[in-house]
C-alpha cells in the first residue's frame, strides 16, 4: 500500500469539504477529495443559499465574529470562484431583511441583535424598522408585517452553482475529486498516516485526513475518537414558477433565485434522517410568504423539498483535531455557504498550524465533554 | 384534470367549442386539452423563453412547463393541464410572467 501518496485527503465533497480543499491547495498541498454517493443526504444540494449574519452567534461571541469575518470576505471570494471556475454564481450582497408578523418575536429578535452587536462592536450595523417604515421603503409589503430588521452585509448566492463552481475551482487548483467514493473505514497506519477503505474495497493511503462528510461523518468521526455527535435538522423549502420581475427585497425566508423563481424556506424540525416534505409545513411557508408580500398569492409553487441541516449539539461549527490521531481533523458546520470564504483560506493556516493560524479554540469539540 | 382523462380520446361526435388564440378563432373538440388544440392547429411555438427561444407543448403531462400560455389574462398557465372551454381567450407568452407586486395593498 502506498502511504503519503496523497498528502491530504478530504472525506466529503460538499460545500465544506471543497472549500477546505481550496484553502489547502492554495497553501501548496496535494489534496484529494473523496465524495460519497447520490443517495447521501447532501445539505449542499438542498440549501437556501444565504450569505447571512443577522443574529448568528448572539449568544456565542466567537461565532458572531467568525460569521462576520466570512461576510467581509465574500465579495473577493465570489470573484475568485468565478475566475477559477468560469461560472457566474450570482453572489448578491446588498443587504437582507428579517420580517416579523408577531410583535413579541420581533422584540425577542431585536434583543438578540443587540447582543450580537455587543460582541461585534461598531463593525456591524443593523436597523430595526417598524411595519410602516418597511412599507414606506418597499412597496407591496403586507399589512400583517409588524416590523423588520435589516443588515447591509447580508446577501445570497445561487447554491447549486456555488457547489459546481467549488468543484471546478478545486480542479483548477490541481486538486483531485473522486465521486462515488464512499469511505467505510479509516484506520491509522503504522508509521503514520491512514488507510481509507472505500465501499468497493479499494484502499487508499493518506498522510492527513479531514473529515467533512456532513451527516455522513457521524460513524467515521466516532471511529477516529471524535466526541462530536452530529444530528440532522430538517428544513423544508418551496420554489415558485420563474418571474420576469425582480422581488424588491431579500429576506432570510424569501429570496428570488437569479433565474427568476422565488425560494421560500426557513423551517426547522427534528425528523431523524427523513428528508421528505410535509403538507402542513409547506402550507405554513406559503402563508408566511403571502403575509409578507401579498402579490405572491397568485404565484404558483412548482416544487417543494426537504433537506437536512448538519448540526453539532450546540449548532456552532466544529473545528477539531483528533486527540488520538493528530493528523485527523473534523470540520463541520451549519451555514457552510456563509462560512465558505474562511474555510477556503484561513482554515488552512489552522490545519497547518502556521503563525497566522486563527484562534479556533472556541470551536474545538472539548466544549461537548464539559 | 386527472391523469386518466389525459389518455382518453374525445368522442368523435363531441361538441365543439370556440376559443380565441392570438386574436384568431379556433374550433376544438370539447374534452381535449388546450395544448392538444394548439398542436392540432399548427404546432407553431406558443411561447418564448426568457432568452427568446421558441417553445410549445412537449410532455403533455404537466412537468416540462414548455406549454405555458396566457389564458383569460392569467400568465404561465399550463396548456396541457387546461381543458378547452368555449370563449377562452389565449395568447402566447413572451418571456417570464411578471410579479404584479409593488402596488400598495
Ligand atoms: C434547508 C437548509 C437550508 C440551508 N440554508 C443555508 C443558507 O441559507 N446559508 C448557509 O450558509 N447554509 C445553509 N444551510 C447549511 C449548508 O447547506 C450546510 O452547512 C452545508 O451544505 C454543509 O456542507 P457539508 O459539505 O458539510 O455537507 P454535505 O453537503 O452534506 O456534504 C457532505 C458530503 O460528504 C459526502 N459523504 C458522506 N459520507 C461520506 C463517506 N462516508 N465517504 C465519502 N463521502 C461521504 C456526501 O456524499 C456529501 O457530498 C442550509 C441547510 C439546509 C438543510
Ligand atoms: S407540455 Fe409539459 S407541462 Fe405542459
Amino acid at each position: 500500500m502506498q502511504h503519503k501518496s496523497t498528502e491530504i485527503t478530504i472525506v466529503g465533497g460538499g460545500v465544506v469539504g471543497l472549500s477546505v480543499a481550496m484553502g489547502l491547495l492554495d497553501a501548496g498541498h496535494r489534496v484529494q477529495v473523496l465524495d460519497g454517493v447520490d443517495s447521501d443526504m447532501r445539505a449542499s444540494q438542498g440549501n437556501f443559499g444565504l450569505i447571512w449574519g443577522q443574529g448568528k452567534g448572539w449568544n456565542f461571541a466567537p461565532y458572531a465574529k467568525w460569521t462576520y469575518a466570512a461576510l467581509a470576505k465574500w465579495p473577493a471570494f465570489g470573484r475568485r470562484l468565478t475566475d477559477l471556475s468560469g461560472m457566474d454564481i450570482a453572489v448578491e450582497q446588498n443587504g437582507g431583511f428579517e420580517f416579523f408578523t408577531n410583535a413579541d418575536e420581533m422584540d425577542e429578535f431585536a434583543g438578540m441583535l443587540a447582543n450580537q452587536q455587543a460582541h461585534l462592536g461598531n463593525r456591524v450595523n443593523h436597523e430595526i424598522l417598524t411595519g410602516d417604515e418597511v412599507r414606506g421603503q418597499i412597496r407591496g409589503i403586507g399589512r400583517d408585517v409588524v416590523g423588520a430588521s435589516f443588515s447591509q452585509t447580508d446577501g445570497h448566492v445561487n447554491p447549486l452553482r456555488l457547489l459546481r463552481a467549488l468543484r471546478l475551482a478545486v480542479k483548477a487548483l490541481g486538486g483531485r475529486i473522486t465521486m462515488d467514493a464512499h469511505v467505510t473505514k479509516i484506520t491509522p497506519a503504522t508509521g503514520g498516516g491512514f488507510d481509507l477503505t472505500l465501499a468497493d474495497g479499494q484502499q487508499i493511503g493518506t498522510g492527513k485526513v479531514i473529515l467533512s462528510a456532513g451527516l455522513g461523518a457521524m460513524k467515521l468521526a466516532g471511529d477516529l475518537g471524535f466526541k462530536t455527535r452530529i444530528r440532522p435538522q430538517r428544513g423544508e423549502l418551496l420554489i415558485t414558477e420563474k418571474l420576469g420581475e425582480r422581488l424588491p427585497f431579500l429576506s432570510s425566508t424569501i429570496r428570488q433565485v437569479d433565474e427568476g423563481g422565488i425560494q421560500i424556506g426557513g423551517t426547522k424540525a427534528d425528523a431523524g434522517m427523513d428528508d421528505s416534505e410535509t403538507l402542513n409545513v409547506m402550507a405554513g411557508l406559503a402563508k408566511h410568504a403571502v403575509a409578507v408580500f401579498p402579490a405572491l398569492a397568485d404565484v404558483r409553487v412548482v416544487r417543494a423539498w426537504g433537506a437536512l441541516r448538519v448540526m453539532s449539539p450546540d449548532g456552532f461549527p466544529v473545528y477539531a483535531q483528533s486527540q488520538r490521531h493528530s493528523d485527523a481533523y473534523l470540520v463541520t458546520c451549519h451555514s457552510g455557504v456563509t462560512l465558505a470564504p474562511l474555510h477556503a483560506s484561513t482554515l488552512a493556516d489552522w490545519i497547518e498550524n502556521t503563525t497566522n493560524a486563527p484562534d479556533l479554540e472556541a470551536f474545538d469539540e472539548h466544549r461537548f465533554s464539559l | 384534470m386527472n391523469i386518466a382523462s389525459r389518455f382518453e380520446r374525445a368522442p368523435e361526435n363531441a361538441p365543439t367549442v370556440r376559443i380565441e388564440v392570438n386574436g384568431e378563432t379556433l374550433v376544438a373538440k370539447q374534452g381535449i386539452s388546450l395544448a392538444a388544440a394548439l398542436l392540432a392547429q399548427s404546432g407553431n411555438p406558443s411561447r418564448k423563453t426568457a432568452k427568446g427561444n421558441d417553445r410549445t407543448a412537449y410532455c403533455m403531462m404537466g412537468v416540462c412547463f414548455d406549454c405555458l400560455v396566457e389564458v383569460d389574462g392569467v400568465a404561465n398557465t399550463q396548456a396541457c393541464m387546461t381543458l378547452v372551454r368555449d370563449g377562452m381567450i389565449v395568447s402566447s407568452q413572451a418571456g417570464l410572467r411578471g410579479l404584479g407586486g409593488g402596488q400598495d395593498v
